[in-house]
């Protein structure tokens, strides 16, 4: 028999449902959460099954609901956060830095906070400056969030049940361009760890730690690579808070060259972080500067050739691995 | 209502605890003990003390940066208080807080704040938490008039009152935020009648009255714990020191305007009240007095003897290390 194909979106949702009837605990908030199911068909079905305490449509007030999403993981249950598109996350920056995130820390572990924050990330299909954002690298920078990027249907339903089960608060960002990707999926309930990179092709040339949708787009290059006689190795770290460091070390330890593409922005980003610490823990193993290849730091514009330009491409990729390949 | 003599005497108790404690921290930061900010909460001890009465250990407190009122009328004990500003390991926070971030779960004490207006939405958060697992528990807030312009109030009420949660907001109304008068950051300074306007029970009382601030909380609170959802109670105190310990508090109110304040003290009046009646006896209260000044001095001798945080945990319990 055939395995069976879901989407991204779909497989997710196979997560969300499994916890909710394992977990009475859980509710999600957010706007159009409930009876129809999600802008993104996040939570499609679910309001049926779990009722309108669980599947709450809440006012458009995402500072306010995230401050009540602290307080009701102080007192025992395990609220998911449903953003939408994840820019609206920075009306609530403050409740998220100097509360959910600090809340352990400061009662020395006798809180958890289990919250779960989702939303859609990334640029594409013209949805212009205010819904096209990643924001990924502010949360990497602050202690106490973990964040997750998947980019598999398989991976996306993995790690978003181990959220679901993690007592710290989880940034589960899921890009645009990839929630309609198909991709076996099993029916049954798993959990992916924090902190555990895939290694998607093996190669002994380059390697390309590649984030969100420059996976696929990494990958779709590397035949052609290939045939040019470049072996890529790409690794997709899936969380990167926590990173796994030692999964890249070892691939550069191989390889001696490493690029690090990313849509978002170069500046402080999860690339200059990771080339900082090849840096510090694999330089003898560089045979060639790390680079980066990033998305271009500027708001993000509608027309299509303004926003196909602040993109990588995949032609982008092609010729910075050919250009590290060179060197 | 007629009160219990005991109840009488355990509202006069946490009163002058934390007048005294409060005196205790003043003199402390006077003297460099206390290296962060102090922020005392002389004057208003009666909304505390009598919104804090009819809570149990697992409702859920969130205050603000002048918590330590709050937090002792919860049921912090004072010597996990003052060793907390002192910085000590003892302390409610193990030292990690300070003034602004007293945490003592086990109490239902989930934390004063340095940012003002989050205890708003996180009360209403344990409200949602508490509804959700259909138990009779209530989410308090307490916060200043400082607060009620800033949107997490609005958000806040207009959110338990669609849902009909829990919650108990109190606002501590003592007219200025740091050195703004209330009059001057708001038009409308009826911050009772401004909450009525999201359909939430909401009654404003003599915060310096223990008893009035005592009755308007126990009925929110058993409306709460009966499903009624969500009151707010608006308490006009005043602070009688200045915002800060160390701060001064020239310039934006006068000398008559505190002194007035003064006059009306909430213990003072309160034990008059009650030697009037006849309720309770000279001794009844001189007992309490004497015992409070101990349990204080006790208070600051296990603070001082007790031992630094250990610096090799300084970064322990950021995750919580279960996945
Ligand atoms: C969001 C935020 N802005 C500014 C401050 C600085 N600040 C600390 S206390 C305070 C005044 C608060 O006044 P109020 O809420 O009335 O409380 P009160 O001090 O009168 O008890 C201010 C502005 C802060 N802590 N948080
Ligand atoms: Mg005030």
């Amino acid at each position: 028999m055939a395995a069976r194909e879901i989407n991204f979106t779909e497989a997710a949702r196979e997560a969300l449902a499994a916890a909710m009837t394992r977990d009475p605990t859980i509710f999600v908030l957010g706007e159009g959460i409930g009876i129809r199911g999600g802008n993104f068909n996040t939570t499609l079905g679910l309001f049926e099954r779990f009722g309108p305490r669980r599947l709450r449509d809440t006012p458009i007030c995402e500072r306010g609901f995230v401050g009540l999403c602290t307080g009701a993981a102080m007192t025992g249950t395990r609220p998911v956060v449903d953003f939408m598109f994840i820019d609206f996350i920075l009306d609530s920056v403050g409740e998220l830095t100097n509360q959910i995130a600090k809340i352990q820390y400061m009662t020395g572990g006798r809180l958890k906070m289990p919250v779960l924050l989702r939303g859609c990330v990334g640029i594409g299909g013209g949805a212009a400056t205010h819904h096209s954002g990643s924001y990924y690298p502010l949360f990497v920078n602050v202690p106490g969030f973990r964040v997750v990027v998947p980019t598999t249907p398989y991976d996306a339903k993995g790690l978003l049940s181990t959220a679901l089960r993690c007592d710290d608060p989880v940034l589960f960002l899921e890009h645009k361009s990839l929630l309609n990707v198909r991709g076996e999926v099993p029916e049954e309930d798993y959990q992916i760890p924090f902190g555990q990179a895939r290694l998607c092709r093996q190669g002994t040339g380059v390697t390309v730690v590649a984030i969100g949708p420059l996976v696929p787009k990494c990958l779709a290059v590397c035949d052609t690579l290939a045939a040019e006689g470049i072996s890529v190795e790409v690794i997709d770290p899936r969380t990167l808070a926590p990173l796994d460091m030692d999964t890249i070390l070892v691939s550069v330890r191989k390889t001696g060259k490493l690029l690090v593409a990313d849509e978002s922005f170069g500046p402080c980003g999860v690339g200059a972080e990771i080339a900082a610490q090849v840096m510090a823990q694999g330089f003898d193993d560089l045979a060639a500067p790390v680079r980066r290849l990033n998305g271009v730091h500027t708001p993000t514009p509608y027309s299509p050739p303004l926003e196909a330009a602040v993109v990588p491409s995949m032609d982008q990729v092609a010729a910075a691995v050919r250009d590290l390949a060179a060197e | 209502m007629t009160i219990p003599k005991d109840t009488l005497l355990s509202l006069y108790r946490t009163m002058v605890r934390i007048r005294r404690c409060e005196e205790q921290l003043a003199r402390s930061y006077a003297a460099g003990t206390i290296t962060g900010a102090c922020h005392t909460y002389v004057g208003e001890e009666a909304v505390a003390t009598g919104v804090c009465a009819h809570l149990r250990d697992d409702d859920a407190v969130f205050s603000t940066h002048r918590g330590h009122g709050h937090a002792l009328a919860k049921g912090v004990p004072p010597g996990a208080l003052v060793a907390e500003l002192f910085g000590r390991a003892t302390g409610c926070s193990g030292g990690r807080g300070g003034s602004m971030h007293l945490f003592s779960p086990e109490v239902g004490m989930m934390g004063t704040s340095g940012i003002v207006g989050p205890c708003i939405l996180q009360a209403t958060g344990a409200g949602y938490s508490f509804q959700l697992k259909e138990t009779d528990q209530v989410g308090v807030a307490f916060f200043g008039d400082g607060a009620v312009n800033n949107g997490a109030f609005h958000e806040g009420l207009n959110m338990a009152t669609i849902w009909d949660l829990p919650v108990l907001f109190v606002c501590e109304n003592n007219m200025y935020a740091t050195e703004i008068a209330f009059k001057d950051s708001a038009r409308n300074t009826d911050v009772a009648g401004r909450a009525a306007g999201y359909g939430l029970h909401a009654e404003a009382v003599d915060g310096n009255d223990v008893l009035a601030v005592y009755e308007a909380a126990g009925a929110a609170v058993a409306r709460a714990r009966q499903g009624g959802g969500p009151s707010l109670i608006e308490c006009r105190t005043y602070r009688t020191r200045p915002h800060a310990e160390g701060m001064r508090d020239g310039g934006y109110r006068s000398q008559e305007e505190i002194d007035s304040w003064k006059a009306r003290d909430p213990i003072s009046a309160f034990a008059q009240s009650l030697l009037d009646d006849g309720a309770v006896t000279a001794a009844d209260l001189q007992t309490i007095d004497a015992a409070i000044v101990a349990e204080i001095q006790e208070a600051v001798v296990f603070a001082t003897d007790s031992p630094w945080p250990d610096a090799t945990t300084v970064a322990d319990h950021i995750y919580a290390g279960t996945v």
